[in-house]
């Protein structure tokens, strides 16, 4: 049976993780390629590196992160943040990843996702959708709406009709972050999540609000989504991908096998 | 890497222009990933990555490094032709990966490869293109194990299937030598490799239905998964594959 996967996601500023920690043994604080390693070494099932790096000029830091993780984890992992063109998702490709997410250069111009998904197969192309809870009006039916910019800017765009367009241009995966419950540690917003996931035919990966083990099997209990974005639970070590996985196992949600 | 970086500054901030050139696969640019990667160092005897354009071969190669492996992404014939054993791996579109085959006359150095008796390995879409037809863009292939490769029908399945699945042992295999019956293995596809001949069928995986996910014929052998990104099972099977004589 298809495994539901546990993503972790590391947000690199200059080459270095903001959510830095220190693990058992010797690792460096806040070194993405270290702590790639331990989650790799943890059974992780997939990776996202996401680039925050603000000025453009220190873009080519990360990658060298992303080569130096290729040659030392063997799952696939996606890089995500500051991708406007082609040319950036085949220097990413190139470098080792398996797949590019797009979120508000897809906005503002749709058809990267057509020429990428064209390019480098669909498969490669993950969009990113920052969505938060609105008022249900004729323009935005779903109640929910696309922001761009880190979740800082509306941009007038049901998320439903958008995760929609997205299919049809080519996506490969949809990674659905809701700006309501990012951060919280409350739990992953199962509404919109159960609705964007019934709404597509591609993999829909949740993300933002996973505190516990719980809110991982209320989210596969809830929705068909394919995989969870954790980051928090495991970076402050409240939770290893072992203990995430064993409990999830044990709730009868099907995991690939941890050690 | 000193080779690798090379081989990103090349690709660094290019115009479309020459990103353009990249993707027309030009000699130029096999040229420079030929060279671009070859760790001649390693002790094993060398294995050949077929470079046809396609994605994922880094990745590979990379994987074969980690375990002590020598090799080179190429598309020399005399190069793959000199190999001890030859990798087809790859993703992207079969219509469009038949065709860089045929430019290159890369199906008759595969043929030769095989008639040789050397271990081959596909990976991926290589295991697809291996087969007579696929139905992604209606595609003649090298049809050197009979059969389709078919597209995931849509019935309530998410397509593609991606992500970690088990596979159900259909016959003993040198392949699969030492892997733990319950390991799961990394798949990212939309189309699936469905040989005629039973015997051919190596072992299958359940996604909507069960198709073929190991399929092989005497020294011709293929995964649909991705070995090099299944972690430590798939460093295995790639490892097995390496000490493999071709015979089954």
């Amino acid at each position: 049976m298809l495994s539901k996967r546990i993503i972790i996601c590391l947000d690199v500023r200059e080459g270095k993780t903001t959510k830095g920690v220190k693990f058992k043994g010797n690792i460096d604080i806040g070194d993405p390629v270290a702590m790639a390693e331990e989650y790799y070494r943890q059974g992780v099932d997939e990776l996202v590196f996401y680039d925050i790096t603000a000025s453009s000029d220190k873009r080519d830091i990360i990658i060298d992160v992303v080569e130096d993780v290729a040659k030392k984890i063997f799952i696939p992992f996606s890089v995500g943040g500051g991708i406007r063109c082609l040319d950036d998702m085949h220097r990413v490709l190139n470098a080792g990843a398996e797949k590019i997410s797009i979120n508000t250069a897809a906005v503002q111009n749709p058809d990267l996702i057509y020429s990428g998904a064209r390019t480098f197969g669909n498969q490669c192309i993950v969009l990113g959708m920052d969505v938060k809870r609105v008022n249900k009006t004729p323009a935005m039916p779903s109640g929910y709406e696309i922001y761009i910019n880190g979740g800082r800017t509306p941009v007038g765009i049901d998320a439903v009709a958008w995760a929609k367009r997205a299919v049809d241009l080519g996506a490969g995966e949809i990674c659905l972050n809701s700006i309501d419950a990012d951060g919280t540690n409350a739990g992953y917003e199962l509404v919109l999540t159960s609705l964007i996931s019934s709404v597509v035919s591609i993999p829909v990966i949740a993300s933002g609000g996973a505190g516990t083990p719980e809110h991982l099997r209320d989210l596969f209990r809830t929705s068909d989504s394919s995989a969870a974005l954790i980051a928090s639970m495991v970076h402050y070590q409240r939770y290893t991908v072992a203990q995430i996985k064993e409990y999830l196992s044990k709730e009868g949600v099907p995991v690939r096998e941890f050690t | 890497m000193l080779t690798l970086c090379n081989l990103r500054d090349y690709l660094g901030c290019t115009g479309r222009g020459r990103f353009g050139t990249l993707f027309c696969r030009t000699t130029g640019t096999r040229k420079m990933t030929s060279a671009a990667y070859s760790n001649e160092t390693a002790k094993n005897g060398m294995a050949s990555i077929i470079d046809y354009g396609a994605g994922n071969l880094t990745s590979v190669a990379r994987a074969l490094e980690h375990i002590g492996v020598t090799c080179r992404i190429t598309n020399q014939h005399k190069e793959i032709l000199s190999s001890e054993r030859v990798i087809f791996p790859g993703v992207g579109a079969a219509g469009k990966a038949m065709e860089v085959i045929r430019r290159e006359n890369l199906d008759g150095v595969i043929r030769e490869v095989i008639a040789q008796k050397k271990p081959f390995l596909g990976i991926c879409l290589g295991a697809q293109v291996i087969l007579g037809r696929s139905e992604e863009d209606n595609t003649p292939c090298l049809n050197i194990i009979p059969g389709t490769t078919r597209r995931f029908p849509d019935k309530g399945i998410k397509v593609p299937h991606m992500g970690w699945n088990d596979i159900s042992v259909a016959r003993r295999h040198p392949l699969l030598e030492g892997v733990d019956r319950r390991a799961q293995f990394y798949f990212v596809h939309s189309y699936y490799p469905a040989p005629e001949q039973e015997e051919d069928i190596i072992a299958t995986t359940d996604y909507g239905d069960s198709f073929a996910c190991v399929i092989g014929h005497d020294n011709v052998v293929a995964t649909q998964f991705h070995l090099e990104k299944s972690g430590r099972n798939g460093l295995k099977m790639l490892e097995n594959f390496c000490n493999w004589d071709g015979r089954v």
